[in-house]
């Protein structure tokens, strides 16, 4: 096997080849968002954006081969940053790790549910290094930190070859596993809107166990109250009950106007069901998947409406 | 020709060799001879091949060799100093928190890294910590006592 080391400017680059001379991989770290957009844009073969990893590299272990090339974004000052703006938004960089996000507890008092949601994903060594970005673009139906970001109403910072554009998080998923990022794509950073005074999110999954497992079902809710504690805004997004994170509108709807009365709570856990098109697999049913999903949308917006008011 | 990649591995600088797919867990057992950190699944699962990276844990089968340039990399084989156990060994020595040994070097560095973080943890907390390493011998007990044990 033939490696060969090179230095362009202030970036690490390296590269790998097969005893036959063909590239395995070549490796690059990126210090500005110009030149992540530059190798994203020169590159011929297949291209992976590389986080913290913790999705790609297990995958190179099972025998996924390699990508062509393997841009390391986590340098980008812009994917690492968190900050709240004067309006009181945050900026989330697209690679900061769970525990970067955790240890953050301006955004942690602010969003509740996001942050609890991002910390559920792995050990305390997978915090170390998986990103909110990767947990997105990864696009696994399960992802713990996606139906949290959808109900947040967040949005996607997008840089490219051709220049930047902003979508909604809940465009980016398409199928589980794939995004509608082009290949010169990728995530720079999430924009969380501004809080209105008691509004608060919570997030809560199944796992058959506690730790080190990945959902079965999982619901988000993010909602305001007024201030005779009525709901007069509210988000509700189911995850691994379909091929892509579910949007419950009309489950949110039932919340509006409410102060979650037993009655209220009753019609929302059917309209949840109603909604839920999960597969059946050896870790659940679609039944159970179903019913549990209900219950805890109903336990997520109990404790979003108890943390709303306080 | 190989990458060649200046680190600190256990306080002392340290060059080495790798390809672009090479971990830092496979850098660190073949390359490094620094075999005190375990290889088991490969995929972030079971935390044998934990290592303290830059103050933080990891699985040394998640990084990338490549990315370890100018790292502060912490393996089991730094714990004791002048021929002395960590505090940590000799607690695990002292309970009994060890039968066929594979997860201990990665169960030692993930205690020291939550000594580090939270020097009081109570027993919870310790619990939820280490649910990243993988045990299939001693049923946690002793391994969570002897945590407790240094527990300042
Ligand atoms: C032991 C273990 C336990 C886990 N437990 C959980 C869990 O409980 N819940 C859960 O949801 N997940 C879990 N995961 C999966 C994984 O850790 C998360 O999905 C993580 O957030 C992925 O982030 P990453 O930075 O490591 O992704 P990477 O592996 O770096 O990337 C993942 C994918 O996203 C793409 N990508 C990354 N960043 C960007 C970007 N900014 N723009 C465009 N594309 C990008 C990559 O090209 C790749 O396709 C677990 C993984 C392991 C190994
Ligand atoms: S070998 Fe790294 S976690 Fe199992
Ligand atoms: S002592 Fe054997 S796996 Fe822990």
């Amino acid at each position: 096997m033939l490696r060969i080391p090179l230095k362009s400017g202030k970036w690490f680059f390296a590269i790998t080849f097969s005893a036959a001379g063909t590239v395995i991989m070549e490796y690059c770290a990126p210090v500005t968002l110009a030149e992540v957009c530059a190798a994203l844009g020169a590159a011929s073969g297949t291209v992976k954006v590389f986080a913290g990893g913790t999705d790609l590299l297990p995958r190179f272990v099972a025998g996924v081969n390699p990508p062509a090339l393997l841009i390391d974004i986590k340098h980008v000052p812009e994917t690492r940053e968190i900050r709240r703006l004067a309006e009181g938004g945050f900026v989330i960089g697209s690679a900061c790790s769970g525990g970067q996000i955790s240890a953050h507890t301006e955004l942690v008092r602010s969003w509740p549910g996001l942050t609890e949601a991002m910390d559920l994903i792995g050990s305390v060594q997978i915090q170390s290094r998986a990103t909110l970005g990767g947990n997105l673009c990864n696009a696994s139906p399960a992802a713990d930190s996606v139906p949290a970001l959808i109900a947040s109403r967040a949005r996607c910072r997008i840089a490219g070859s051709d220049g930047e554009r902003e979508l909604p998080v809940e465009d980016i998923i398409v199928s589980p596993g794939r995004t509608c990022l082009r290949q010169d794509e990728f995530i720079v950073s999430f924009f969380l809107p501004a809080r209105n005074p008691r509004s608060a999110d919570a997030y809560l999954r199944m796992t058959p166990r506690t730790e080190m497992d990945i959902a079965i079902a999982s619901a988000a809710v993010n909602l305001t109250v007024d201030e005779q504690g009525v709901v007069n805004e509210c988000h509700v997004v189911l995850g691994a009950v379909g091929p892509v994170p579910v949007y419950a509108l009309p489950a949110a709807r039932i919340l509006l106007g409410s102060r979650l009365d037993e009655e209220v709570r009753q019609r929302f856990r059917r309209q949840i069901s109603a909604l839920c098109r999960p597969i059946s697999d050896k870790r659940g049913s679609a039944e159970y998947r179903t019913d549990v999903t209900a219950v805890l949308a109903d336990r997520a917006a109990m404790t979003a409406y108890n943390r709303a008011l306080l | 020709m190989t990458i060649s990649i200046h680190a600190s591995v256990n306080g002392e600088p340290c060059q080495f060799q790798c390809g672009t797919t090479d971990t830092l867990l496979k850098v660190l057992r073949e390359n490094l001879q620094l075999t005190g950190t375990k290889q088991g699944c490969g995929t972030g699962d079971c935390g044998a091949c934990s290592v303290i990276m830059n103050g933080e844990l990891v699985c040394a089968c998640l990084v990338l060799a490549v990315e370890c340039g100018q790292a502060d990399i912490r393996t089991v084989e730094g714990l004791s100093s002048a021929g002395q156990l960590h505090s940590l060994q000799q607690a695990f020595l002292d309970n009994a928190a060890l039968q066929c040994g594979i997860c201990t070097p990665g169960l030692l560095m993930a205690s020291k890294a939550l000594l580090d973080k939270h020097p009081q943890p109570d027993e919870t907390q310790i619990r939820y910590w280490i649910a990243g390493n993988l045990c299939r011998c001693t049923g946690y007990d002793k391994i969570v006592r002897a945590i407790m044990g240094c527990v300042s």
